[in-house]
C-alpha cells in the first residue's frame, strides 16, 4: 500500500498535473479569501469554504482522472493485479495518494487562518469543523471519483462523469425543491453534499454529517473494490 | 510446480480457453506455440490471477490461484504481452516501486542492482521509460518479472518487436533463467521454442493439440518413417541390398544415386543401412531421418484440426 501510495504522489508531481490542480486551487481560494476576508474586513472563513465547494467539484476529478483509467489503459493495472497484493491495498492505495494530493491543496486554509491571526483571533471551532468538514466531503468525491476512473479507460471520460456526478450531487437539494412527494425530497436532501457540508461551516461537529460523508467513502471504496472483483471471479 | 486442470475460459459464444490441463515441474522450460488468438495470452493471464476461468484450477506450488491468491502470486513473475511499465519513471524508480509493490524481502538495492545487469539495463538505469526503445521497455518488463527471484516465471512472447540480435540475447537469457527457474514461455514463432524449450505445447482455438518433449514433437506426427540416403553404386543392388533389410517397407529412387526408404516407424534401420551397404561396397554419402520438420508438423496439426472442425459442421 504504502509503495502505491508513493507512486501515485510521484505521478502527480512528474507530470504537471499535480502543480495544475494546486496553482488553480490556491487561485481561486485566494480569491474568494481576498474578496470575503480581506476586502471585506471579516474573519470568518466560512464563506470562503462554501464558495470552494464548487472548485472542488471540478478539482477532485482531475485528481482522481488517472488512477485506474491509465492504469488500464496502458495495462499496467497487469503489474497491480499479478502481484502478491490485496484489492483493498489497491485501492486503498490509490484512495490515499489522491486524498494527500486533495490535503495539500486544502492546507492552505491554514495560511489563510495564520493571517488572520495577525488581525484578530479566529474562531478556532469554526476554522477547525470546516476543515474537517472539507477534508471529508473531499474524500467523499474521490472515493465516487476513483469508482468512476475504475469503470473507464478514458481519463476524458473518468474526468467528465467525475464532474457531471459532482454537479449533480451539489444540486440535489435544488431537485429537492422541485419534487412535490415530501418524502422523496427528503430523501434527496439527506444525500445533498451540500447540505451535509453546511453544518461544519457553521463551526457545527454533527455526527451525523460526519458519518454520512465516511459512509459516502466506504461505500465507493468497496464498490471499486467489487468492480475488480467482479473481474477477477465472473 | 504450476498444475493447470481442465481450465474453461468463454467470452460471448467464443471459447477462448477450452479445457486445458497440463502440469510443469520445477526448471523446466516449457514452450507454449501457437497462431496469433490461439488462446496462450488467456491461458497465462488466467495462470498468473489477472483474470479468472469460467471452470478449472491452476494450482502455482501447492497454491490455488483464486483461493490463495497472495501465496501464489508471490511465487510468480510475470511479463505480459505489453510490459506493464510505468512510463513516466525512471527505470530504477520503476524497478524500486515494483520490488516494494512485490513486498520483496532481498536487500533493494544490490537485488535491483543484480536483475538490472541480468537483463543489461544498467546503461539506462536513469532514463525515463518513455524515450526508451522496444528493446529496452521488453528488457524491462523482464526484469520486473525477475524480481524476487519467483520460482515461476511466465513470459507472454518476449521476444516480440525485438531486432535479431535481441532476440538472440533474450533467448539465450531465458535458457539461463531456466536453469533456476520453472519458465513457461509463448511464443508463435517455432524456430523459437524449438531453441529455448524442454517441451511444447501446441495451442490452437483454446485447446491443446500436442504435448511433447521437443524432439518429440515431429516424431508424433509422423505416421510412417522415412530415411533419404545418397549412395554410389547400381540402382538395382541398392534397391535389392535395402529391401532385404528388417523394417523396410519400400525403396523408391528419386534422383540418380538418391533413395527414400520407407521403413517401420518403431524400428530404426539406420545401422542396418549402413552395415549392408558396406558390405556390398556402396558407399552411402549422405544419409538424413525424412519426415516433417518442427514447423510443417506445426501446420499439419492445426490444420488437421481445422479441417476436421470444418467436417463436423458439413455433417
Amino acid at each position: 500500500m504504502k509503495a502505491i501510495i508513493k507512486r501515485e504522489l510521484s505521478s502527480y508531481f512528474n507530470s504537471a498535473i499535480g502543480y495544475i490542480v494546486l496553482a488553480v486551487f490556491y487561485f481561486f481560494s485566494g480569491i474568494y479569501f481576498s474578496f470575503f476576508c480581506i476586502y471585506k474586513n471579516s474573519s470568518s472563513l466560512s464563506p470562503v469554504f462554501s464558495n470552494m465547494l464548487m472548485i472542488i467539484l471540478f478539482v477532485v476529478p482531475i485528481i482522481t482522472m488517472k488512477s485506474f483509467a491509465e492504469e488500464k489503459r496502458q495495462k499496467t493495472d497487469q503489474a497491480l493485479f499479478t502481484s502478491p497484493v490485496n484489492l483493498f491495498e489497491i485501492v486503498m492505495g490509490k484512495f490515499l495518494g489522491a486524498f494527500i494530493l486533495y490535503l495539500l491543496c486544502v492546507s492552505i486554509f491554514l495560511v489563510y487562518t495564520l493571517v488572520i491571526c495577525f488581525f484578530t483571533t479566529p474562531e478556532w471551532s469554526v476554522i477547525f469543523c470546516t476543515l474537517l468538514g472539507t477534508l471529508i466531503m473531499g474524500g467523499a468525491l474521490i472515493a465516487i471519483d476513483i469508482f468512476i476512473s475504475a469503470m473507464t479507460e478514458s481519463q476524458v471520460i473518468a474526468a467528465v462523469v467525475g464532474i457531471g456526478a459532482g454537479l449533480f450531487i451539489y444540486m440535489l437539494d435544488s431537485i429537492a425543491d422541485l419534487i412535490n412527494v415530501e418524502f422523496f425530497a427528503n430523501i434527496l436532501r439527506a444525500l445533498s453534499f451540500n447540505q451535509n457540508f453546511l453544518n461544519f461551516t457553521y463551526g457545527i461537529l454533527s455526527l451525523k454529517n460526519a458519518v454520512f460523508f465516511l459512509s459516502i467513502i466506504a461505500v465507493f471504496l468497496f464498490l471499486t473494490i467489487r468492480v475488480f472483483e467482479k473481474k477477477r471471479l465472473s | 510446480m504450476v498444475e493447470v486442470k481442465n481450465l474453461t475460459k468463454v467470452y460471448g459464444n467464443i471459447k477462448a480457453v477450452d479445457d486445458i490441463s497440463f502440469s510443469v515441474d520445477s526448471g523446466e522450460i516449457l514452450g507454449f506455440l501457437g497462431e496469433n488468438g490461439a488462446g496462450k495470452s488467456t491461458t497465462m493471464n488466467i495462470i498468473t490471477g489477472y483474470i479468472s476461468s469460467n471452470s478449472g484450477s491452476v494450482l502455482i506450488d501447492g497454491y490455488d490461484i483464486f483461493k490463495k491468491p497472495k501465496a501464489a502470486k508471490s511465487k510468480i513473475g510475470y511479463l505480459p504481452e505489453i510490459p506493464p511499465l510505468y512510463i513516466d519513471m525512471t527505470v530504477v524508480k520503476y524497478l524500486e516501486f515494483m520490488f516494494e509493490l512485490k513486498k520483496v524481502k532481498l536487500p533493494k538495492k544490490e537485488h535491483i542492482k543484480e536483475v538490472m545487469a541480468a537483463v543489461k539495463i544498467n546503461d539506462v538505469k536513469n532514463r525515463i521509460i518513455k524515450n526508451l526503445s522496444k528493446g529496452y521497455r521488453q528488457r524491462i518488463g523482464l526484469a520486473q518479472a525477475l524480481l524476487g527471484n519467483p520460482p515461476v516465471l511466465i513470459l507472454d512472447e518476449p521476444t516480440v518487436g525485438l531486432d535479431p540480435k535481441q532476440i538472440i540475447e533474450i533467448r539465450k537469457l531465458i535458457r539461463t533463467l531456466g536453469k533456476k527457474h520453472t519458465v513457461i514461455f509463448s511464443s508463435h514463432v517455432l524456430s523459437e521454442v524449438s531453441a529455448i524449450c524442454d517441451r511444447i505445447i501446441v495451442i490452437n482455438n483454446g485447446k491443446i493439440v500436442a504435448d511433447a518433449k521437443t524432439e518429440e514433437l515431429s516424431n508424433i506426427l509422423e505416421s510412417k518413417g522415412e530415411l533419404l540416403i545418397e549412395a554410389k553404386g547400381s540402382q538395382s543392388t541398392i534397391s535389392c541390398v535395402i529391401n532385404n533389410i528388417d523394417g523396410v517397407k519400400k525403396v523408391t529412387a528419386t534422383k540418380p544415386n538418391l533413395y527414400t526408404i520407407e521403413h517401420d516407424i518403431n524400428t530404426d534401420i539406420r545401422e542396418s543401412v549402413f552395415n549392408e551397404m558396406a558390405k556390398a561396397d556402396c558407399p552411402i554419402l549422405m544419409m538424413k531421418k525424412g519426415g516433417l520438420s518442427l514447423e510443417e508438423s506445426f501446420l499439419k496439426l492445426t490444420s488437421d484440426i481445422k479441417k476436421e472442425e470444418k467436417h463436423e459442421s458439413n455433417n
